[in-house]
């Protein structure tokens, strides 16, 4: 199963393991790691599980949908490596993905 | 004055809507609450233009078209809408529940829906120093009024429709505008960004993309604020009013404060009746939790219509409740109106 590396704000790490086809989001709720609110509940509607995405595994994520661009514009400090973990899926590609979570939820 | 009613409803979405359906063919009529300007919760606020194609029996909709046929549907039963606004309170008053909103109506009822969704839509606020010290006082997450801006220089914030109209409305009215957004591609409609890009070429509105809102100065007034493109250095502009424009976040709020029995931000039912741990408050749709539980609109109606019936026997406890089907009581086509 691949792994997920997720960084709190204050430098906490949290390591998982997740099968494919789930979304980061998904990982961090079932897993109870703070740091990613999910309100909607990955429906791409309320930008409440905004994360950095490490550089090296940017490239191997599909880019952004127009809804998800979106929603990154009401995320406060939002920057080239904004992604909305609820659309981050899984895949073996991303084994030792590192996202980093924003100071606050929007 | 106080409204008396068989059942007030929190919220004005799908689920919501079709509640005020299931009372009304039991002969129960409703006041239907929501904090947004106008009913269909998030059918309406964040997605009607999405196909949804899992409604039973209409292949492919628009949440815009559920909402107006579900308005539709409930026609015959009249149902009172009370929008803006939110309810604040509740009150247990014997076997009646009073209900208070933000815009002190006050409602007596044995039967409160709680049909809210993820909560109240609220305007998503900035957390960046001074902009609590200035909100409302030069600092403001939507327009009350336009002419409090007259003679002004305004930044508006954001890149949707609210950001684009009130950047084109407001360059009638204050001194400048400036329109700044995060990317150059806006959400908002094309034809009224061209429009304010046609303004924008005499400079009574100023457009700044790829800038982000970094800080927000001022002493006894709001002075000026900092803003930054991309990773560059800071810029500081100077203006009399910011309007921001970063959409609506969902927010529980003072449901968490009535003593139900919550679970992740939802709210504990039995799969009976729908009703919580407090005898006539009901909870449906994705608001209400319970093992197995959807997060459907389909599952917001069925839940719904179980909590109707126990909503009859609450408001009418002399009666007896007869289920009956609507292709063949008289009784409820009397109530749809069919002739």
């Amino acid at each position: 199963m691949p792994k997920i590396i997720y960084i709190e704000h204050n430098g906490k790490e949290h390591q998982i393991e997740m099968p494919i086809g789930f979304s980061i989001m998904e990982g961090a709720i079932k897993n109870s790691i703070p740091g990613i609110d999910a309100d909607c509940g990955g429906s791409c509607a309320c930008a409440t599980c905004h994360v950095y995405v490490d550089e090296k595994f940017l490239n191997k994520i599909p880019k952004a949908q127009e809804s998800e661009q979106d929603m990154i514009d009401f995320v406060q400090d939002a920057n080239e490596f904004s992604r909305l973990s609820c659309q981050i899926i899984i895949t073996n590609d991303l084994d030792g993905i590192v996202v980093r979570m924003p100071k606050k939820q929007s | 004055m106080t409204i008396k009613t068989d059942a007030v409803i929190i919220g004005a979405g799908p689920v919501g809507l079709f509640s005020v359906f299931e009372l009304g063919i039991l002969g129960l009529n409703a006041h239907v609450i929501d904090n947004l300007d106008k009913i269909g919760g998030q059918c309406i606020e964040l997605y009607p233009d999405k196909p949804i194609y899992d409604i039973p029996g209409i292949p492919d909709c628009t949440g815009e078209d559920l909402i107006k046929n579900l308005t539709e549907q409930i026609k015959p039963f009249k149902p009172e809408f009370h929008l803006n606004q939110r309810v604040n309170e509740l009150k247990k008053i014997n076997k009646l529940w009073q209900v208070i909103t933000s815009d002190n109506k006050i409602f007596e009822t044995p039967n409160i829906i709680i049909a809210g969704g993820v909560g109240s839509f609220e305007p998503r606020k900035v957390d960046i120093k001074n902009a609590e010290k200035f909100e409302g006082k030069g600092f403001y997450y939507s327009v009350k009024d336009k002419f409090k801006f007259k003679d002004q220089v305004v930044a508006i914030f954001g890149g949707g429709d609210s950001a684009l109209d009130w950047t084109l409305e407001l360059s009638n009215i204050a001194k400048k505008v400036y329109l700044i957004h995060r990317r150059d591609d806006f959400k908002g409609a094309p034809h009224t960004l061209n429009k304010i890009k046609e303004i924008a070429k005499i400079g009574k509105v100023e457009i700044k993309t790829f800038y982000q809102l970094k800080g927000i100065n001022g002493d006894k007034k709001l002075e000026d604020i900092e803003i930054q493109k991309n990773n560059d250095v800071i810029e500081i502009l100077k203006i009399d009013s910011v309007i921001a424009f970063f959409g609506l976040k969902m927010e529980l709020g003072p449901i968490s404060n009535w003593g139900l029995n919550l679970e992740e931000k939802c709210i504990l039912v039995n799969t009976k009746n729908f009703q919580t741990n407090e005898e006539g408050i009901f909870a449906i749709g994705d608001i209400c939790t319970y093992p197995g539980k959807l997060k459907l609109i389909l599952s917001g109606f069925h839940e719904g219509a179980l909590a109707a019936r126990e909503c009859f026997t609450r408001a009418r406890p002399n009666e007896n409740f007869v289920f009956q089907y609507t292709t063949s009581s008289t009784q409820i086509h009397k109530r749809l109106g069919i002739k």
